[in-house]
């Protein structure tokens, strides 16, 4: 999670919160109809109970909204957003709060509508291979109610014992797994929703596919812009009988991040491929004590999973392209005991960082994996410009990557510093073909870097898919897709993409 | 038919000539039908004959191809055949199984159809493939969504978007896929069993740990086609070798399965892939058949509509050749969960029935202005996927 630190204020001047506090007139009438509605344990409206949702997991951008919403029926959800509706009163769908880039960030004039009280786990199908619940219910907990069945819920995201389904399909979330099984909307059948005028709405089927559009996949990641979530059906998949992981020990970052590219380039798709630098290794082992080698510049981490013929024959294959690829040690899990050891390093990236440093600023990006030394180096140089440490772990099989920046927020400076740092990591990534964000989201945290990605007529056309949902702009309002103005004010060109190399070819 | 590779000179002169011709069409207040190979005509709902056609056929080639990054970007006029010969070179592939209809097909008409082959059942759809897109829209801007990387969630998900929309959003110029590796090993196996048991075994099995790649069950050409006649369950296993040997071994040995020879299991499974398959052939005994595409959640049972079967992906995909009217296939698909189209049928039935199951009134109200602002002077494809639209 983002540093947790109060006072920063920082993020007001950012949020092109558009709305007006709600007069005392607005106000009222926006009590008295949600207490006509809901009971009264179903909402907040004082300041002080307000105050743990003025933020979500991007802890630098705060809003206290006019009132929060917990409702724990869709009929409930569909009266709120009625409701807001007619009084044109903003409205902010939030999970459990776990989102790193701002997305759930309220509006000061608007409704945070919370799905926390909607977590019921409606039905786990084991022969359908599939699991009906409330947007609230706990991405992990989906995992925990079918493993009798010997079945799961691929995406794991690092937040997974407290991030919510719900949420989950707004920011399209995914995880160390995603190389091999996907992303939420790869394992997502249908969700049933409400359009903000409060209209009941099925995205998807319980079939492989539905006619027309594919609505469901816009859904997926539109960051709570388009619809509300109210029920979801997600696959479940047979757990694999085994896991081993190869941990490899790399004397180079950038044999690593070619090994990366062997390893696919041979026709293996890892069920987890992960890499961590040499500081970021020395920060969790500090941690975890997982038995990292210390002084390797980089260790890779290489999972197999499938049945023990699979996974044996899968990891003899790994330890030859690692070996070829210049690794300098190999271990492989033994046991499943040691297999969580070596993953638990890796997981607990994030404490670890705040362990040895007073904030520190996560960023997500993804490039093209062959580019990955070369971004390790660019990363390097920035250090120096901006004076900044920064620790490297990356979903090196996807490309995706996850530089921690270190700072301290009561050094004046620093943060400014850091952000800088971070959107010139993000522009270096569309230099290289990728994207500003991987499975972290846009929200309010990266409005600015979408004006560096996205050309005016692409941006032009989400908003038209915006309005098509959503005409008076009162869902979530102000996140993701930047306005033409706001891009303008920010001053950054759109960058093409792939521009460095290959300027003859198209590319995106 | 072969591909027509520009360089970037000739494709951007391309662009520009392409973009002169939407605002002629567009000042005229006319549309345009979008077409490749054509080979997808048949499919879906028709078109003004009269409309005048925008070809892509001329806009083809692979821009880049880098095996170790599993991606592979082409223009929408490339043969999907040249692509897939360029992918084979390197062990790689289509892993949804497009079909190539008479053996053409393009790029574009892939995606705009988003159509997917026996590898769906295991590998996704085709739409889980698109990383990326160019598409053109009315005013001749060019727009490039989604990318070359597979983690990617900046903005609305316009490549999905794009994926089976049949070309009424814009025009596709250019699609990023993702390849996968050819698998270690394969294996077909082939089981005689009835139509019904089929569908629990199929279920049974992709709730376990196999690598089941691709299933379908075909009636035995004697057996009678109603009440769920007798067939064969063909079970394709792909991956890890030792995987792949271990499963063939064990369903030898519980369900009485023979092992096929590669290369007749390749043409099975091309010929369905394809639809070559004798099963997508008009049926000469009654030409009030037509062929629907009945797609059910897992584990629906056999449904009492009478006609030939067909099933493939567990069973959650169900040709069917009957000459019952639309409205009793679709509710019966319905009730179950699923959906029922039109697949083959003449212009008229489809004109007169449609293509698609309606949507319900909120969805047709979300197509109706998705399309109004993505394409607000209805130059593309004006009705091909719903009517109307």
């Amino acid at each position: 999670m983002n540093a947790p630190t109060p006072s920063w204020r920082l993020g007001e001047l950012r949020f092109d919160d558009t709305t007006q506090p709600l007069s005392p007139e607005k106000h009222q009438r926006l009590v008295a109809a949600l207490s006509a509605q809901l009971p009264a344990d179903c909402l907040v409206f004082d300041e002080e109970p307000l105050k743990p949702y003025e933020c979500d997991g991007l802890s630098g951008y705060r809003r206290l909204p006019a009132a929060v919403a917990l409702p724990r029926t869709e009929a409930q959800v569909a009266e709120v957003l009625k409701i807001c509706s007619a009084l044109e009163i903003p409205v902010v769908p939030r999970g459990a709060g776990t989102g790193l880039s701002g997305g759930a960030t309220p509006h000061r004039g608007g409704v945070v509508l919370s799905t926390a009280r909607l977590r019921q786990i409606l039905a786990i199908e084991p022969q359908a291979r599939r699991a009906r619940v409330q947007p609230g219910v706990r991405n992990l907990a989906i995992s925990e109610a079918a493993a009798p069945y010997g079945l799961y819920y691929a995406p794991d995201p690092s937040s997974q014992i407290a991030c919510s389904i719900g949420g989950n399909v707004a920011e399209n979330s995914g995880g160390v797994h995603c190389l091999k099984y996907g992303l939420t909307v790869h394992n997502i059948l249908q969700v049933r929703g409400l359009t903000m005028t409060g209209d009941p709405v099925v995205f998807g089927s319980e079939a492989f596919d539905s006619p027309g559009l594919d609505l469901l996949s816009l859904l997926i990641g539109s960051e709570g812009m388009l619809a509300v979530v109210t029920e979801v059906t997600v696959k479940l998949i047979p757990k694999p009988a085994l896991a081993r992981v190869v941990m490899a020990s790399f004397d180079d970052v950038e044999r690593a991040g070619q090994a990366v590219a062997d390893l696919i380039g041979a026709g293996i798709i890892p069920a987890g491929l992960e890499m961590m630098d040499k500081p970021m290794t020395a920060a969790v082992e500090e941690f975890v004590h997982a038995g990292y080698d210390l002084k390797a510049a980089a260790i890779l981490l290489c999972e197999s999973d499938g049945t023990p013929e699979e996974v044996e024959e899968e990891i003899g294959r790994m330890k030859t392209v690692l070996s070829q690829s210049g690794a300098t040690e190999l271990t492989v899990s033994a046991s499943e005991a040691e297999r969580l050891r070596f993953w638990s390093g890796r997981k607990n990236a994030f404490p670890a960082s705040g362990r040895i440093s007073a904030d520190y600023y996560c960023i997500d990006g993804t490039i093209p994996r062959r580019r990955l030394g070369e971004m390790l180096r660019k990363i390097a140089a920035l250090e120096k410009k901006y004076g900044l440490r920064c620790l490297n772990v990356f979903h090196a099989g996807d490309g995706n990557l996850h530089p921690l920046i270190l700072f301290d927020a009561a050094k004046p400076g620093e943060f400014e510093a850091t952000e800088k740092f971070g959107a010139e990591i993000l522009e270096t990534c569309v230099e290289f073909g990728g994207t500003i964000t991987g499975e972290h989201g846009v929200g309010l945290e990266k409005v600015n870097s979408m004006c560096v990605q996205f050309s005016q007529d692409e941006r032009l056309a989400f908003l038209a898919v915006k309005r098509a949902f959503d005409p008076e702009g009162l869902l979530n309002p102000g996140k993701t897709i930047p306005t033409l103005h706001r891009c303008a004010e920010y001053g950054r060109m759109h960058v093409q993409s792939g521009v460095l190399r290959f300027p003859e070819l198209e590319r995106f | 038919m072969q591909t027509h590779a520009l360089t970037e000179a000739q494709a951007q002169d391309w662009r520009t000539k392409t973009a002169g011709l939407l605002e002629d069409t567009r000042r005229q207040q006319r549309a345009l039908q979008i077409q490749g190979h054509g080979s997808k005509a048949f499919y879906g709902q028709p078109m003004d004959p009269a409309l005048p056609v925008l070809s892509t056929l001329e806009y083809g080639g692979v821009v880049a191809y880098d095996p170790s990054e599993l991606v592979v970007v082409a223009r929408a006029g490339t043969a999907l055949a040249d692509l897939e010969a360029v992918l084979a070179e390197r062990q790689q592939r289509l892993a949804f199984e497009p079909p190539r209809f008479g053996g053409r097909g393009t790029v574009g008409g892939m995606v705009a159809t988003g159509l997917s082959g026996p590898g769906r059942l295991a590998a996704g759809p085709c739409k889980d493939y698109v990383l990326g897109l160019s598409v053109m829209n009315g005013n001749g801007a060019l727009m490039r969504f989604g990318g070359t990387v597979m983690k990617n969630v900046a903005g609305y998900d316009m490549s999905r978007l794009h994926t089976g929309a049949m070309g009424i959003l814009g025009l596709i110029l250019e699609v990023s896929l993702k390849v996968l590796p050819e698998p270690a090993a394969r294996c077909t196996v082939h089981i005689a069993c009835p139509r019904g048991k089929s569908i629990g075994w199929a279920d049974q099995w992709l709730s376990e740990p196999l690598p089941v790649s691709a299933t379908a069950w075909v009636a035995d050409a004697a057996s009678p086609q109603s009440d769920g006649g007798q067939g064969a369950l063909m079970v394709r296993f792909a991956g890890a070798a030792a995987a792949v040997d271990a499963a063939v071994q064990r369903f030898e040995s519980s369900y009485g399965a023979t092992r096929l020879a590669e290369a007749p299991a390749d043409a099975f499974w091309t010929s369905l892939r394809d639809q070559t398959h004798g099963f997508f052939r008009f049926p000469q005994d009654d030409p009030q058949h037509r062929l629907w595409r009945l797609s059910v959640p897992a584990q629906t049972p056999d449904l009492p509509i009478a006609g030939a079967c067909l099933l493939e992906w567990g069973g959650a995909l169900r040709w069917l050749w009957t000459n019952k009217p639309a409205t009793e296939v679709r509710s019966a698909a319905a009730s179950v969960g699923g959906h029922a189209s039109l697949y083959l049928g003449s212009a008229e039935d489809r004109h007169r029935e449609g293509c698609l199951t309606p949507l319900s009134p909120v969805l047709q109200g979300l197509h109706q202005r998705i399309k109004a602002e993505l394409d607000p002077h209805r130059l593309f494809n004006p009705g091909r996927l719903v009517a109307g639209l």
